[in-house]
């Protein structure tokens, strides 16, 4: 027992040495990649936090010296910016919700349910996840400008604005995506057959087959793929910009990205209107960590 | 064609059969009678989804197959003017910009982005508490949207007072005026999208690297590979697919970046970062020219088809050839 030890000593000792020194760098060269990443974000919430008259002058100190929240206080009187939060996170609450419920939905019909066409719908889906949005785009504008008995248009779709200038016009071209229909349904097809096949002996509904047996057991997907939802709506910056130009319906980023040009020079205003919008998302993903990298290892997967 | 979906059918069928019947088989009317609930049931189901898959992706695609054959504009009479909009941007200096552009930019960033999210994921490849840290800490820039990241990044980037130059100056350097250089801005909004996006493909990467075979690694050890030979002929090998589905990510966004431009430079100075997308979205939606702008666009989806494409195809060769 002794002499073995002893006998290895040497080796370990080396190997030690070795693995501590790697470790070491190994450290080193994390903190610094995580400063890359994290110190950006601590530099804009310190500007936001220093008044005027140091954001030029003490630009290098991380800690203000005059701590203050004029900044943030200016962006919430000049600016409806309070709106503009409660704009993004409507839009972006309705787009999780339908997006959740319409893709349990649908993805649960193509993972557990047989009928005829269903290759069809899933390809369909599977394809259109391929095009890129730009070549919708302007005639999905058109489609929701000229869309008949919306917002004064007549049944021919003329005469008004349809959908354009109206929370509708984000939410219902996105309301179901084929990501999430996708998604779900991979979701759907890992859970056990048995289950639906009992309660359909038992004489239970397709319906109630959903509701009760499957969507239970997915809850962690719908969550993973709420939370993704929820980002990606809260962080959306071309579609809004391109639908909603009465500036009551701003969303915070088409806000903040007026600031940039209007604001050119005055940093505090811009850096505290920053960091306000990424709040929202900043919480979710503290608190949801788990189902957003879990969520994005999945959607490798595929 | 219809050999391969016989085929399927009837491995599927036969699935089927092996599988435990799925309820006592009363008879074959009790059968069909629960097979036509089921059908109508999945239908009902899909209703939404397929109603706005037709209505908001097949009817607008057609849609802007039709319109850039004509001068579509909202207002005025629309005449269809043929391949007119396709030859014009042959003849057009701003779309050969935009094109260019935006070339550059994918030509930057794709190879970038690739390298410093497997770098990183190799790095926090091991199961361990501060490797999870890291992880969160790493991911971070991906929560912000692209607009608070261009606003941080405006910051970062001033001429004289942003991190950028001050760091540069240390060291005896006199940076660039960045985001009003047209040298240097679409260089700037490349390490800024690359910053913003390479943790969420770090992920992935994590991923894939769960399923390269530590054994093999530690054969390859055995056989006295050093560290790079290991990274090179077994995990590089072992993340192919990763790769490829990564690359290809990184090749279609990138071919539509708009956002970064739009918010930063609005495409200046003098058109450095005008990309596709921004002159699809001027063309279309500044200048109304709806049929020229759709026109655009079909060339742009084209191109990421051809890319992913030839991407596929590498990638596959690749992987067969090893």
């Amino acid at each position: 027992m002794t002499a073995a030890r002893s006998a290895t000593t040497p080796v370990t000792r080396r190997r030690t040495r070795r693995s501590i020194l790697g470790s070491i760098a190994w450290y080193v060269g994390a903190t610094l990649i995580a400063v890359c990443t994290v110190g950006p974000l601590l530099w804009t919430i310190s500007t936001s936090l220093k008044p005027a008259a140091d954001i030029l002058s003490g630009y290098l100190e991380l800690i203000p010296r005059n701590p203050t929240v004029e900044n943030y206080v200016t962006v919430f009187t000049d600016t409806p910016f309070a709106r503009y939060l409660f704009n993004s996170m409507f839009l972006a609450v309705a787009g999780t919700v339908t997006n959740v419920v319409f893709g349990s939905m649908g993805g649960y019909a193509l993972a557990r349910l047989r009928f005829r066409g269903r290759r069809v719908v899933f390809g369909g889906f599977l394809a259109s996840m391929m095009i890129p949005t730009i070549v919708t785009m302007i005639p999905t504008f058109l489609v929701l400008r000229f869309f008949p008995l919306a917002g004064g248009n007549d049944i021919f779709g003329q005469g008004g604005f349809g959908f354009i200038n109206t929370y509708w016009a984000v939410i219902i071209p996105f309301a179901a995506g084929p990501f999430a229909v996708f998604f779900m349904k991979q979701v759907f097809e890992a859970l056990p057959d048995e289950l639906g096949e009992a309660a359909r002996v038992d004489g239970a509904g397709e319906f109630r087959i959903f509701s009760r047996v499957y969507a239970p057991l997915a809850r962690t997907g719908m969550a993973v793929l709420g939370v993704l939802t929820f980002q990606a709506g809260w962080n959306s910056f071309l579609w809004p910009l391109i639908v909603l130009n009465d500036p009551s319906l701003f969303t915070v980023q088409v806000a903040l990205s007026s600031f940039i040009t209007e604001h050119e020079t005055n940093y505090g205003p811009l850096m505290a209107g920053t960091i306000a919008s990424t709040i929202p998302v900043l919480l979710v993903f503290v608190l949801a960590q788990r189902y957003i990298v879990q969520g994005v290892a999945h959607t490798a997967s595929k | 064609m219809t050999t391969p979906a016989a085929t399927r059918e009837r491995t599927s069928g036969r699935s089927a059969e092996a599988r435990p019947a799925p309820f006592p088989r009363r008879s074959s009317g009790g059968v069909s009678k629960t097979m036509r609930r089921q059908a109508v049931s999945a239908w009902l189901f899909l209703c939404v989804p397929i109603v706005l898959f037709v209505v908001f992706l097949l009817v607008p695609i057609a849609w802007a197959l039709y319109l850039s054959f004509t001068d579509y504009a909202v207002i005025g009479d629309t005449t269809w003017v043929g391949a007119a909009n396709y030859v014009r941007m042959w003849t057009d200096p701003y779309f050969w910009i935009a094109l260019r552009n935006t070339t550059v930019y994918t030509l930057l960033y794709v190879p970038l982005g690739l390298v410093i999210a497997l770098g990183t994921a190799l790095l926090l490849n091991r199961d361990s508490a501060a490797a999870r840290v890291f992880r969160t800490l790493f991911y971070i820039p991906v929560v912000s949207s692209t607009v608070a990241t261009a606003s941080i990044w405006f910051w970062l980037l001033n001429p004289q007072y942003g991190i950028f130059n001050v760091v540069l100056g240390w060291f005896g350097i006199d940076g660039p005026a960045w985001l009003y250089d047209s040298k240097w801005a679409m260089f700037a909004i490349v390490l800024m999208s690359v910053w913003a996006g390479f943790g969420a493909n770090m992920i992935i990467f994590l991923g894939g690297l769960q399923g390269v075979s530590p054994d093999l690694k530690e054969a390859a050890r055995l056989d006295g590979a050093n560290a790079w030979q290991v990274f090179w002929h077994v995990t590089l090998p072992g993340v192919s697919k990763t790769t490829y589905l990564v690359a290809t990510l990184l090749i279609i966004a990138a071919f539509q970046v708009f956002d970064q431009a739009y918010v930063l430079t609005k495409g200046g100075p003098g058109n450095s970062t005008l990309t596709l997308v921004y002159y699809i979205y001027n063309q279309g939606f500044g200048s109304l020219k709806m049929g020229y702008a759709s026109a655009i666009s079909f060339v742009l989806f084209l191109i990421i088809l051809v890319f992913s494409l030839v991407n596929a195809r590498v990638s596959n060769a690749k992987a067969d050839g090893r």
